[in-house]
């Protein structure tokens, strides 16, 4: 049986992890100073976090809320954890950034470290270093929030070698960010867990 | 070249992100990469970039960048050397 075993959310700039609201930025707020500020009340102290673009922010910060009480990490051989997450916008708001850097030729300095950001799965690579997951991954990019295209995915992911799954969406357009992220384990026979399927994974999304 | 220093650890600083260092906890002559301040591949991009926006240093032999990076002080040499600050 798979369950989904924890999960958290970004959304209006609140972060919250299993029902339970971490830290609240109060929406009015700039989304830089969001991500600064909810780093921080989480405790992290991980200082490339502050090299990432804003998706790689909202993916650390959902993730490390999700793994706030669970055991996936120290339960799971490293290489039997996937990744896999899904937005709308891509990478855009970096490839937005990069190209004004490059807009005016006579102002012309792209930079190295805008540029290594413009490609969606750099927030799973990102993860994966920070939280050494070496499993399978995929990031797909969908109009919206796609529960069956995940859960498909994962479904195949799990009649491989694949034991447990750090799934979701994360997605960064301009001042629009919103990150959900859910933890999915095989082998979980906590009855308190919800067992995986599209109703649950729509059900959390929307709370 | 102290304030010269002082004004290279500010820009690196703010190039490189690197929000939760202090310019009095670099020390000029702890090298930049690997142990110091633990900068890796892309930031050493980041600095030629900053060479050359804040100083109009372009470093056309990428060898040459282990040398004039290996500390705050040698990038402040450099810098110097090419009467640019």
């Amino acid at each position: 049986m798979t369950h989904i075993t924890s999960y958290a959310h970004i959304k209006h700039q609140r972060l919250s992890a299993n029902g339970t609201l971490l830290f609240d930025g109060g929406s009015s707020g700039s989304l830089p100073g969001f991500l600064t500020d909810a780093y921080k009340a989480l405790g992290m102290s991980y200082p490339k976090y502050h090299k990432m673009d804003a998706l790689c922010k909202l993916g650390m910060l959902c993730m490390e809320a999700a793994l706030k009480e669970s055991e996936l990490l120290t339960t799971y051989p490293a290489d039997k954890i996937a990744i896999v997450l899904s937005n709308a916008a891509s990478s855009l708001d970096t490839d937005r950034a990069h190209q004004a850097s490059i807009q005016d030729k006579a102002n012309y300095f792209p930079s190295p470290a805008v540029f290594v950001y413009t490609l969606p799965n750099i927030v799973i690579g990102e993860i994966a270093i920070k939280y050494k997951i070496t499993g399978e991954n995929a990031f797909f990019v969908s109009e919206r929030f796609d529960a069956g295209l995940l859960l498909n995915y994962l479904e195949a992911l799990f009649h491989g070698e694949t034991q447990a799954a750090v799934c979701g969406w994360v997605e960064a357009d301009g001042d629009a960010a919103e990150a959900f992220i859910f933890l999915v384990e095989k082998s979980n026979k906590n009855s308190n867990f919800k067992p995986l399927n599209q109703e649950a994974i729509t059900e959390l999304y929307n709370q | 070249m102290d304030a010269l220093i002082e004004k290279l650890k500010g820009q690196i600083i703010e190039q490189l992100n690197l929000a939760e260092v202090k310019p009095e906890e670099i020390n000029p002559d702890s090298p930049l990469f690997g142990e110091g301040l633990g900068l890796d591949s892309i930031d050493a991009l980041e600095l030629i970039v900053l060479l050359e926006k804040h100083y109009g240093i372009k470093i056309e032999d990428p060898k040459d960048g282990k040398t004039i990076f290996q500390s705050v002080r040698t990038m402040a040499e450099y810098i110097k050397s090419q009467g640019k600050s």
